[in-house]
C-alpha cells in the first residue's frame, strides 16, 4: 500500500508532491518493477524446469517421433514348392509404386502424373481411382508393380511434388505356371480394411505387404508369412531422409512343400485345353495328390494388386466359370464311373462275379421296364463293367438294396470331405432312403435305386472324390489324399476284400481300355504299362431338352473317366471330368495323355504339342490373348469389380451351390437313366448310337 | 583488489559486461548450431555486429548530460519522421515495409523508436516542474510522445514493436510518479478495449496467432505447430541438453526460425535447463545492474532514462521467452544478444550504451562514487 503512495497522491495531490516524494516514489516503484521482472524471471525458469525436467520424458518421446521414422520392410513370403522342390509360387524382386490416399494432396493430379509415366490404361486408372475412393485413407493402394528402372527413377525424382506416392524396391509374388496353379494355390493381395480393423498391425498397411487370399496361400498364411524387417531413418520436417539409423532384415517365411508334381499339374491344365474341366491324379500307395488341375482358370499373378475390372468382367462372363475350382467345388453326377465301386458293394453282399443276368436292352424292375443303352445279352460282372451295362446294376442294386451300396460309396470316398488344407470342398450327395426322407420327405422308390445304381439321380460327387474312389478301388486300401509333402503318411486301412476280388475288378476295368470295353482309345502308348479305367457320362438336362452331345454347350453331357495304372500293380490313380464334354469321349483322351506324361514326359509332350497348335497356344498364352481381345472389345465400358476380392469367390461358390440344386431338381424327374451316353430309347439303333459306340 | 586492477579497468561496469559478453559468446555457439554447425552462416556476422555495436555503445556512453538533454527531442522527432517516411514509402511501393534502404545498411526506424521514446519521455519528465507531474495537463504531451509513434508503427503493421514502445513509455510514466489510479484505470480500460483491439486492430494472421496461443492443441499441424515444436525442443533438452550441435529439432527443421525468434528453443534443446538458467540468469544480472544504475543516479532525467532503457531490454527478453515457452502468442520479437539480427542488436546495444552513459555520469557525480559495481 505504502509503496504505491495511493493515499498521498489520491487524497491531497499537489501539496505533497516534491522532489523528495518523487524520488521516494521512484525508488519504491523501481523496486516493484524489479520485483516484477524477477517474478517473470522466476516464472520462466520454473516453466522451463517443468517442461524440461518434469515433462522431459514426454517431449523426448515427441522429439524422437519427429526425428525417427520407422518403416517396416514387408517380409518375403515363403515359397510354395512342388514335390521335387521346384517353385509353384516364388518371389520376384521388382520395383513397385503405391499411393497412400491420406497423404495425397491432389489425387487426380498425382494419378495423372503417374499414369503418364507408367502409361496406365483408362480402365486401369478407373480401377485405381475407385480403390482410392473406397479405401480407408491409411491403406496403401497399389498403382503398379514390375516397373522398369527408368519408370521407377522418373517417379522417384518427382517425389517432392508427389506427396503420398511410395515407390519401392520390393518383392512380388510370382507364379511361374500362372493359370495352371490358380485354383490350387490361390493368390495374394493387400489386407482389407476389415482385416486391419480386426488386427491393427501396422504391417498390414505397409505398402507392398500381401497376405494369402485364397486356397493354399490363405491356408498356409502363418507359415508363409515370415517376419517383417524394419528400417529406422532420420527424417527432416519435410520428410527428406537424412540417414539410415538401423535396419533389421526381414525373415523370409518358411516354404511349404506340396505333394503336387509341378510339371504334371501344368501338363494336365494345358491338356484340358479348350474344355472346361478338371483332372486329379494321386499316388495310390501314399495318397499324395500329384495334380489337381481345374480349367479354365485365372492368372494369380495378375490378381495380387486386386482384380482389374476388365479381367474380372472377362472371367465373370465366361460360362465355363474360370473362377470356380472344379476339383473341389464342381459337383457332377458320377454316371457309370461308380459302377466298379458298386460291384465291390455287390461282392461284399455276396454276389458272385459269375452270376449273370440277361440284358434285353433293359430290365424290368418292380413293375416297370428300365432301358439300358444297348442290348448286351448275357452279362456277368466283368462284362457289366467293361461294357457298362445298366441292366446289371439295376438288377443287383435292387437285389441288395441301395442302402448297402450307399454305405460302400461312402467307404470309397464319395460324399466325404477329406482332411486337406483347402478353404472349402463341396462334398456332394450319395443318396439313400434316409437321406431322401430327410431332404424331400418322400419315400425311396425303385426308380431311385435304378437311377442311383448307374450314378445318376441325386448322386453328386466332385472329381477329387472320384480320384480317391479310383485309388481305393485299385488298391483295396482306404487311401487318404493329402497335399503336404511333410505330412505323416498313416498306414491305410484295408478293405475286407480278397485279392482275387480286387484282381477281378481291376481286370474288368483294364478291359474297359485294353479289352472289349468302352474306352479303347484310352490305351497308353507305352510298352508294358496298361491303364485301367471306367468311363462315365452324366446327363445334365432331361432328354426332352437335349440329346446330350450336340446343341448348346451347357446342355451337353458331362464326360467322366476314372483310372489307375499300371492296372496290375496300381501306382497312380485319378479322375478326369469334362463339363459338358458331350460324353466320356471328351475325358479319357485327357487321362491317357496325362498318364502318358507321368510315365514318359517326352511322349506326353509330343501328344500335347499338335493340340496346342490347334488351340492357339498354351493355357497362359490363350488366357493372355483372350484378355487382350476382351479388353479391346470391351473398350471403356467395363463394370467395376466388387470391393473385396473375397466377395468374388463367395459369389462363385454361391453359384456353384445353385448349380448343384438344379441338378437335384433334374433328379426328381422320373426318367429312365442313361449312362455312357446310351441312346434314347426311341432310337435304339439310330446313327447317334453308332457314333457313340465308336467313342465309348 | 582496486589496488591491483588499474582504475580505468575497474571503473567499467563489469557486472553488466561479463554477462553480456557471455551471452554474445553463447549466442554465437547457438547460432553456429542453428546453421547445422556452420559458423559462417549466422554466428560470424553476429560477432561482427556485436563488435561494431559495442564500439557504438562506448561512443554513446561518452556523451555528456547536457548534450543528451539537448538532443532528446530532435532525435525523437527525426526518428518519428523516419517512421512516417517508411510508412509513406511503403504505401507508395505497395504493401507493408518496415525499413529504409541506406546503401548497404537497412535501417528499421521503428526499432530506433523504442529508445527514442524513452529518451524523450525522460527528458520531458526530467524537466517538468515537480508539482506538475500528477496533472492531466502534463500528461497530454507525454501521451502524445508515446501514441504518435505507436500509431504509425501499428500501421506498418508491427504489433510487437508498438507494444515494445508502449511498454517502455509506460514504465517511464510509472516511475515518473504519476498517480497510481491512472494506471489502474487505464488497465481496466485496456482490458475492456482488448476485444475491440483484437477485432479492429489486428490483422487476420495476428488474430490467428492469438487464438492459437489460447488453444495451441487446436491446430497442432498449423498455427500451433510452432509453439508445439518449440516446447518439444525445450522439453527434450532435459537437464543438460543433447549436447552442442546435437539438437534434432533445429537440425531437421522441425523448429521454425531456429536462429531468430526461436533461438532460445534451439539453445535449450542442446544445453538443457542448465543453459536456460544461465541465459535467464545473465539477463537477470544485466537488468538488475540497469535498475541499480537508475536508482543510483541523483538526476531525475538520468534515473528515468536508465530505468526506461532497462525496461526496453526486459520487454524483449520477457516476451520472447514467454513466447517460446507457450505463454504468449507468437510475435516476431527476437531474444536480445542471442538471436541473429542487426536491428534488435542495435536497439539493445543503444540501450546498453545509454545505461553505460548514465553509469559514467553516476561515477562522476560525487554522491555516487560510493556505488560498488
Amino acid at each position: 500500500m505504502g509503496l504505491f503512495g495511493r493515499r498521498r497522491t489520491g487524497a491531497k495531490p499537489r501539496e505533497l508532491v516534491s522532489q523528495t516524494t518523487l524520488d521516494n516514489t521512484f525508488d519504491r516503484r523501481t523496486f516493484v518493477i524489479g520485483a516484477g521482472m524477477g517474478g517473470i524471471g522466476m516464472i520462466l525458469a520454473s516453466r522451463m524446469a517443468y517442461i524440461a525436467i518434469a515433462e522431459n520424458e514426454r517431449w523426448v518421446l515427441e522429439s524422437e517421433s519427429n526425428r525417427v521414422n520407422l518403416s517396416l520392410i514387408p517380409p518375403r513370403r515363403g515359397w510354395i514348392l512342388d514335390r521335387n522342390g521346384a517353385p509353384l509360387a516364388s518371389n520376384r524382386a521388382d520395383f513397385r509404386v503405391d499411393v497412400i490416399p491420406d497423404r495425397l494432396a491432389d489425387p487426380e493430379k498425382t494419378l495423372g502424373v503417374l499414369s503418364n509415366i507408367l502409361d496406365l490404361s483408362t480402365n486401369n486408372l478407373a480401377d485405381i481411382s475407385k480403390r482410392i475412393e473406397e479405401a480407408r485413407g491409411f491403406q496403401p493402394i497399389e498403382v503398379a508393380t514390375g516397373l522398369n528402372y527408368d519408370q521407377f527413377a522418373a517417379i522417384s525424382v518427382r517425389l517432392p511434388d508427389l506427396p503420398g506416392v511410395v515407390p519401392q524396391r520390393g518383392f512380388s509374388r510370382f507364379y511361374p505356371t500362372g493359370p495352371s496353379v490358380g485354383h490350387l494355390i490361390g493368390y495374394v493381395g493387400p489386407a482389407s480394411a476389415e482385416e486391419y480393423e480386426e488386427n491393427p498391425d501396422p504391417l498390414l498397411i505397409t505398402p507392398g505387404y500381401k497376405i494369402g487370399k485364397d486356397a493354399l496361400e490363405a491356408q498356409f498364411e502363418e507359415e508363409l508369412q515370415g517376419e517383417p524387417g524394419a528400417r529406422r531413418v532420420e527424417v527432416t520436417a519435410s520428410g527428406r531422409i537424412v540417414r539410415d539409423l538401423e535396419t533389421r532384415e526381414d525373415r523370409q517365411g518358411a516354404s511349404v512343400r506340396l505333394t503336387i508334381d509341378g510339371p504334371l499339374q501344368d501338363y494336365a491344365a494345358r491338356r484340358i485345353g479348350l474344355e472346361s474341366g478338371s483332372c486329379v491324379v494321386m499316388d495310390c500307395e501314399s495318397g499324395d495328390i500329384l495334380c489337381m488341375s481345374s480349367m479354365p482358370s485365372f492368372d494369380p499373378n495378375s490378381f495380387s494388386a486386386g482384380i482389374g475390372r476388365v479381367e474380372y468382367s472377362m472371367l465373370r462372363e465366361d460360362e465355363r466359370v474360370p473362377l470356380r475350382n472344379k476339383v473341389l467345388k464342381g459337383l457332377y453326377p458320377p454316371g457309370s464311373t461308380v459302377k466298379p465301386m458298386h460291384c465291390m458293394a455287390f461282392l461284399d453282399a455276396g454276389v458272385k462275379p459269375d452270376e449273370a443276368i440277361m440284358c434285353g436292352g433293359g430290365r424290368r424292375i418292380g413293375n416297370r421296364f428300365f432301358n439300358c443303352w444297348s442290348n448286351h445279352g448275357r452279362v456277368d460282372m466283368a462284362k457289366a463293367i467293361y461294357q457298362s451295362c445298366d441292366s446289371y446294376f439295376y438288377h443287383f442294386a435292387q437285389q441288395i438294396g441301395f442302402q448297402k451300396v450307399a454305405e460302400w460309396a461312402h467307404k470309397m470316398g464319395l460324399g466325404e470331405e477329406f482332411d486337406l488344407p483347402v478353404a472349402s470342398q463341396f462334398y456332394g450327395t450319395v443318396p439313400d432312403p434316409a437321406w431322401k426322407q430327410r431332404k424331400y420327405d418322400q419315400a425311396w422308390q425303385p426308380y431311385d435305386t435304378v437311377n442311383a445304381s448307374i450314378g445318376q439321380g441325386y448322386y453328386l460327387v466332385n472329381p477329387l472324390q472320384l480320384a480317391v474312389m479310383s485309388a481305393r478301388l485299385a488298391t483295396g486300401y482306404k487311401v487318404m489324399p493329402h497335399l503336404r509333402m511333410d505330412d505323416r503318411r498313416p498306414k491305410f486301412e484295408h478293405f475286407d476284400f480278397s485279392s482275387d476280388e480286387i484282381d477281378y475288378v481291376r481286370q474288368a476295368m483294364s478291359d474297359v481300355v485294353n479289352g472289349p470295353g468302352t474306352a479303347g482309345r484310352a490305351r497308353l502308348p507305352i510298352e508294358g504299362i496298361q491303364m485301367a479305367g471306367k468311363t462315365g457320362t452324366a446327363q445334365v438336362v432331361s432328354l426332352s431338352v437335349s440329346d446330350g452331345r450336340s446343341g448348346p454347350w451347357k446342355y451337353r453331357d458331362h464326360g467322366l473317366f476314372v483310372f489307375f495304372a499300371p492296372f496290375d500293380k496300381p501306382k497312380y490313380a485319378g479322375a478326369v471330368v469334362i463339363e459338358h464334354g458331350g460324353g466320356s469321349g471328351a475325358a479319357y483322351p485327357i487321362a491317357r495323355d496325362v498318364m502318358t506324361f507321368l510315365f514318359d514326359p517326352v511322349k506326353g509332350m509330343e501328344a500335347l504339342r499338335p493340340l496346342e497348335e490347334q488351340w492357339g497356344g498354351t493355357a497362359s498364352q490363350r488366357l493372355e490373348a483372350k484378355y487382350r481381345a476382351y479388353a479391346a472389345a470391351a473398350g471403356e465400358v467395363v463394370e467395376p469389380v466388387p470391393l473385396r476380392t473375397e466377395q468374388i469367390f463367395d459369389q462363385v461358390d454361391a453359384e456353384a451351390r445353385l448349380a448343384q440344386r438344379q441338378s437335384e431338381e433334374l433328379a426328381q424327374q422320373q426318367r429312365s437313366s442313361r449312362a455312357e451316353g446310351s441312346p434314347s430309347p426311341s432310337t435304339p439303333s439310330g446313327p447317334s448310337s453308332m457314333t457313340e459306340d465308336q467313342v465309348e | 583488489m582496486s589496488n591491483i586492477v588499474p582504475a580505468p579497468v575497474a571503473r567499467q561496469p563489469w557486472m553488466m559486461l561479463f554477462p553480456l559478453f557471455a551471452l554474445i559468446g553463447f549466442g554465437a555457439l547457438v547460432l553456429t548450431s542453428a546453421a547445422a554447425g556452420n559458423f559462417e552462416a549466422y554466428a560470424q556476422s553476429h560477432l561482427i555486429r556485436f563488435a561494431i555495436f559495442i564500439v557504438m555503445a562506448v561512443v554513446i556512453s561518452r556523451f555528456g548530460r547536457d548534450v543528451v538533454g539537448l538532443l532528446a527531442y530532435p532525435a525523437y522527432i527525426a526518428i518519428l519522421l523516419l517512421v512516417i517516411a517508411v510508412e509513406i514509402v511503403g504505401q507508395v511501393g505497395g504493401g507493408s515495409q518496415r525499413w529504409l534502404e541506406l546503401g548497404p545498411i537497412r535501417i528499421q526506424p521503428s526499432e530506433l523508436m523504442k529508445p527514442a521514446v524513452v529518451l524523450a519521455l525522460a527528458q520531458y519528465y526530467g524537466s517538468l516542474p515537480v508539482g506538475m507531474v500528477p496533472t492531466w495537463r502534463a500528461l497530454m504531451p507525454a501521451a502524445a510522445i508515446i501514441l504518435l509513434p505507436m500509431a504509425f508503427v501499428l500501421l506498418q503493421p508491427d504489433l510487437g514493436t508498438s507494444l515494445a514502445i508502449a511498454f517502455g513509455g509506460f514504465v517511464v510514466l510509472f516511475l515518473a510518479g504519476l498517480p497510481l489510479r491512472w494506471f489502474v484505470l487505464s488497465g481496466i480500460a485496456a482490458i475492456a478495449l482488448a476485444p475491440v483491439a483484437f477485432f479492429v486492430g489486428l490483422q487476420d494472421y495476428q488474430q490467428k496467432r492469438v487464438l492459437t496461443f489460447l488453444d495451441p492443441e487446436n491446430d497442432p499441424l498449423g498455427d500451433g505447430y510452432q509453439i508445439t515444436q518449440s516446447k518439444i525442443a525445450i522439453g527434450s533438452g532435459g537437464m543438460f541438453g543433447k549436447g552442442f550441435n546435437e539438437g534434432s529439432q533445429s537440425h531437421l527443421n522441425y523448429l521454425p526460425e531456429p536462429h531468430t525468434d526461436f533461438v532460445f528453443a534451439t539453445m535449450a534443446e542442446e544445453w538443457g535447463f542448465a543453459g536456460g538458467l544461465f541465459t535467464i540468469g545473465a539477463f537477470g544480472l544485466i537488468l538488475f545492474w540497469g535498475l541499480k544504475v537508475a536508482k543510483a543516479s541523483t538526476d531525475r532525467f538520468a534515473k528515468l532514462l536508465a530505468a526506461g532503457m532497462t525496461a526496453t531490454i526486459f520487454f524483449y527478453v520477457a516476451i520472447n521467452l514467454l513466447m517460446v515457452m507457450g505463454f504468449a502468442p507468437v510475435v516476431g520479437i527476437p531474444l536480445p544478444f542471442i538471436s541473429h539480427g542487426g536491428s534488435s542488436m542495435m536497439t539493445n546495444m543503444i540501450c546498453i550504451g545509454v545505461l553505460m552513459m548514465v553509469h559514467r555520469w553516476n561515477q562522476k557525480s560525487p554522491r555516487t562514487g560510493l556505488i560498488l559495481s
